[in-house]
């Protein structure tokens, strides 16, 4: 009987063998998979009960864990929770939004950077603890900022984005309406999905980050692509080019007509100049007519339209400026319009580009990870995104936009002692809707600090005329002096 | 080296007692040590009790290695120590899953607490079976009681009053406030029974039959006990819903009869019913369809009743778990419905790791190795078959637990052997040691020169040399 119970052995070496390799795959290959399931609970509860690194702004916390007495150890505090809502997000129990969610690793203490911590807190048998994220945000222009779009209104629906532009740090990125991070981050679950239940019901879309998620026509703000591409491309190479005016534009091939709204936009031919002061519809109409297409799309391209490059917060929208439009289309895109629908962050990129000598630099928002103890483990090397246009450009539009603002339809922007460049714009969206105001703007004008841009989409205190220049126009003057203070 | 003198075989086995009693202290190293680890995790401190503890597991681990040395000397050295780490690691994850149970409402957290009782029994077991069972031999006699015996035991869930329905499962009775698997004792008695019953018909089985596309396919008359059999394990199936141990029952006999008979040809006829048995239960049985939709998609009917959450909890907790596990304390192995009995190796996976897993799956494969071996060193048909048919019991069992447990198969509900909690399958488990110490003891025993006491014989050879 020896034979079949050598072959039974075989058989129970196969069988054994088999365990070890499935628990194997279970374990290792397979692991990391069943770690990202949504329905793990343990590894939520593990990340939720973790003491997650802070996130610092300036030598201000906005956000930490505190220390509780319950199951789940440590609580989330958002310290000023509405002005930061946008960027910081939220770590609720269900899920995180913001840099919560694409810092997780990081602030979890997950992140491979934080080795040498993960290290001591295994040899010490210490709970993990997460690294902080110090971000590349001036608390002063983000106070400004949120305070500014706040000052219209508790209801305003709005965005503001700051940028340095030779490094493309983010020096304030507010929207309105806001929310408050505690109330998702509580360990009150009934109440915070209750909460979750009433923002996401809520018609002004409190849980929207409008900085980098709204796309809406940038309007007038959009002439300056358009005053880039046609000094680019020398179809017009200073401000003191004549370029073609006249109270009206007769749209080719379209019955439509545009008028300027009653500025003062000569009668054949204008300097560039007093084109982009009065913000003249009839002079960048005709000058994307005369560009074509091809030329505007790939100056929009290179401002960073059509493209996704924030790495530091999720869902960034991308800007859009459609390819192969025909006549009528291509000059109404000169002045923002038709298709073209921009980001807040997208419209201060062309400022801080503008500013930049034509450089546009990649976005962020995290300057640095650090350990728990605040050692710097990362720092983020400012990168270039794009090269716009030529240095000679970028001069001949900074040229005009100070014009814009010293004597055009960009005065309330204006600060004493300090030369400002900018750009209104109005738009209408829908017929239903107010229309809302964007505002673009850099300063100083010769050596730039910091470029800013404005959305106004609707104020709680409507007015008649909401234009850039009287809602757009102080929010960016009170942000760019909070930077140069 | 005791050489025995005009022996046919140069070579006698040593008896390895001293062997025996070093493993013994690693095993109960294993665990103390795993007691104390997760007092240490979870509670932070080394449980008071310990030394209490350890030293009722270490009288336990010395009285049955006593009784070893004295009644079956050359009994194989390695099961005893290898069964006591398996139950001490067991012992151990129960405590920590009582740990956590505690903080549950109306939870149930006194497992570790039976569980050491019926250890204690189990032991009692071990040793009056060794010491009444001076030659396995005896059990021959036995052959017709073990199977109807076995046959009652699997009916008596069945009765109306004592049976209870489990989770589905009729495979339990309950008197007072005893509860009781008759399942686990009637595999026992089955193997038995099997044996003894093969060891006479084998001849009869192996020679007569027909020669069939290069297999010799059995007698039509000798496929009766296979057929019976194979009814048995379907009415396990049908009335008692234990998918399990009708896998296990209808394995078991199917080695048996291939190892007595040496012939491949009633592995391929058994095959041939198992895959039948298989696919009529899938179609008419609903609880098999679940076992199996769940089998291959486990997500999907996660939150179904009855669905995966069991086995996608216990998957979540081994991958979790990873390589080297979270460490006692630092899982959640609470969340995996019944962790303390049929899902253990996914608390294991969990706060052990993959490493504790292998081990556990080694320690299984170093008991199934041994009692091949002394099936193979074996003298007799009767023990040889008894050994494989215990071994093989041990390995399927592991096998369609882990399997289920790890999804390598669909999952049947079956005990893990020394790690799970339940009385009836440890107290079982540690008889079919027992039993396999007994066979090792008299396969490795010299051949007897002279028909006198063995130890005798072989001391006074010794002094020869």
């Amino acid at each position: 009987m020896n034979k079949p119970i050598r072959t039974i052995s075989v058989f129970c070496l196969v069988l054994f063998l088999a365990l070890m390799a499935n628990a194997t795959y279970l374990q290792y290959v397979q692991a990391g998979e069943l770690n990202d399931n949504p329905r793990n609970r343990r590894i939520i509860e593990a990340a939720y009960s973790r003491e997650r690194g802070a996130i610092l702004v300036g030598r201000e916390t906005i956000a930490e864990s505190r220390p509780v007495d319950d199951r789940y150890k440590f609580q989330r505090v958002y310290t000023q929770p509405f002005k930061y809502a946008p960027i910081t997000g939220a770590f609720t129990y269900f899920t995180q939004t913001g840099l919560e969610r694409s810092q997780n690793s990081v602030l979890s203490g997950d992140d491979e950077r934080l080795f040498v911590t993960q290290l001591v807190d295994l040899a010490g048998n210490a709970s993990p603890k997460g690294g902080s994220v110090q971000l590349t945000i001036d608390p002063a222009a983000q106070t400004a900022a949120w305070e500014g779009l706040q000052a219209l209104g508790a209801g305003t629906e709005g965005a503001v984005v700051a940028i340095e532009p030779s490094t493309g740090k983010i020096l304030a990125m507010a929207s309105s309406p806001s929310y408050d991070p505690n109330l998702l981050a509580s360990h009150d679950f009934a109440a915070v999905i209750e909460e979750q239940k009433r923002l996401e019901a809520d018609e002004r879309e409190p849980l929207v980050n409008r900085a980098i998620r709204t796309t809406l026509p940038p309007g007038s703000t959009f002439k300056l692509v358009t005053a880039a591409a046609a000094i680019e491309n020398g179809l017009y190479t200073t401000a003191d080019a004549m370029v073609p005016g006249g109270a009206s534009y007769q749209l080719p091939e379209s019955d439509s007509v545009i008028d300027n709204g009653g500025r003062d936009c000569g009668t054949r031919r204008i300097p560039f100049t007093q084109a982009l002061e009065n913000s003249c519809n009839t002079s960048f109409l005709a000058i994307a007519d005369e560009l074509g297409a091809e030329k505007m799309h790939a100056q929009a391209e290179a401002f960073g339209f059509n493209s996704v490059y924030l790495d530091d917060l999720p869902l960034q929208a991308e800007s859009r400026y459609p390819a192969g439009m025909d006549r009528p289309q291509t000059a109404l895109s000169g002045i923002g319009q038709f298709e073209v629908a921009a980001t807040p962050l997208q419209m201060a990129m062309v400022a801080a580009g503008i500013a930049n000598g034509g450089i546009v630099m990649k976005p962020y928002l995290v300057d640095e990870v650090t350990s728990p103890e605040l050692d710097v483990l990362d720092k983020t090397e400012p990168r270039e995104l794009s090269k716009a246009v030529e240095p000679a450009t970028a001069a001949e539009l900074t040229r005009m936009m100070v014009n814009t603002v010293n004597e055009g339809t960009a005065t309330n922007a204006q600060i004493p002692g300090i030369a400002v460049a900018g750009k209104t714009g109005t738009a209408e969206s829908a017929e239903d809707r107010p229309p809302y105001a964007w505002f673009v703007a850099f300063a100083p004008a010769l050596d730039p600090e910091v470029a800013v841009a404005v959305l106004v989409e609707a104020s709680a205190n409507p007015q008649p005329e909401i234009g850039g220049n009287l809602l757009g126009a102080p929010i960016a003057k009170s942000v760019m002096e909070a930077v140069l203070r | 080296m005791t050489q025995q003198q005009g022996a046919l075989m140069g070579f006698v086995h040593r008896r390895r007692r001293g062997a025996e009693l070093f493993l013994l202290v690693l095993a109960l190293a294993v665990g103390v040590g795993a007691y104390a680890a997760v007092g240490l995790g979870v509670q932070g401190e080394v449980p008071a009790g310990i030394v209490g503890y350890g030293g009722w597991l270490a009288a336990l681990i010395v009285a049955a290695h006593i009784v070893v040395r004295i009644v079956a000397p050359y009994a194989d050295p390695v099961l005893l120590p290898v069964v006591a780490a398996l139950n001490g690691l067991g012992l151990a994850v129960i405590h920590r899953l009582d740990l956590a149970y505690e903080n549950i409402p109306d939870k149930q957290h006194d497992f570790a607490q039976q569980q050491l009782t019926w250890m204690s029994l189990g032991v009692v077991l071990f040793i009056l079976t060794l010491i009444v069972l001076r030659d396995h031999r005896t059990l021959q006699r036995f052959t017709y009681t073990a199977g109807l015996g076995a046959i009652l035991l699997l009916l008596l869930p069945l009765l109306p009053g004592l049976g209870t329905t489990v989770n589905g499962a009729r495979i339990w009775i309950s008197l007072g406030p005893f509860s009781f698997q008759p399942g686990e004792v009637a595999k026992v008695l089955l193997v038995v029974a099997f044996a003894g019953y093969l060891v006479v018909h084998r001849d009869a089985l192996a020679l007569a039959g027909r020669r069939l596309l290069f297999i010799d396919l059995p007698r039509g008359r000798d496929l009766g006990p296979i057929l019976a059999m194979w009814l048995v394990s379907l009415g396990v199936l049908v009335f008692q819903r234990d998918l399990g141990s009708s896998l296990l029952f209808f394995g078991l006999f199917l080695v048996m009869l291939y190892v007595a008979t040496e012939r491949p040809g009633w592995l391929l006829v058994g095959s041939l019913l198992f895959a039948a048995g298989a696919f009529l239960g899938y179609l008419q049985f609903s609880h098999v369809r679940t076992r199996v939709d769940i089998w291959l998609d486990p997500m999907r009917y996660f939150d179904d009743t009855p669905g995966s959450g069991q086995l996608v909890e216990s998957m979540f907790g081994m991958g979790w778990g990873g390589l080297v596990g979270r460490g006692f304390g630092g899982g959640q192995p609470q969340r995996i419905p019944y962790a303390e009995s049929d899902f253990i190796i996914g608390a294991i996976g969990e706060e052990l790791g993959l490493t504790g897993v292998i081990a556990v799956v080694l320690l299984y494969g170093i008991i199934v190795e041994r009692a091949l071996r002394a099936a193979l060193v074996c003298r007799d048909g009767f023990g040889k078959l008894l050994a494989v048919g215990l071994g093989s019991v041990f390995a399927l069992q592991v096998f369609v637990v882990i399997g289920g447990v790890t999804r390598l198969i669909p999952l049947t509900g079956l005990t893990t052997p020394f790690l799970s909690y339940g009385g009836s399958s440890l107290v079982a488990n540690w008889v079919i040691v027992a039993l396999l110490l007994r066979i090792s003891d008299q396969a490795r025993r010299p051949v007897p020169a002279l028909d006198g006491d063995d130890a005798d014989v072989e001391t006074t050879q010794v002094i020869k040399l």
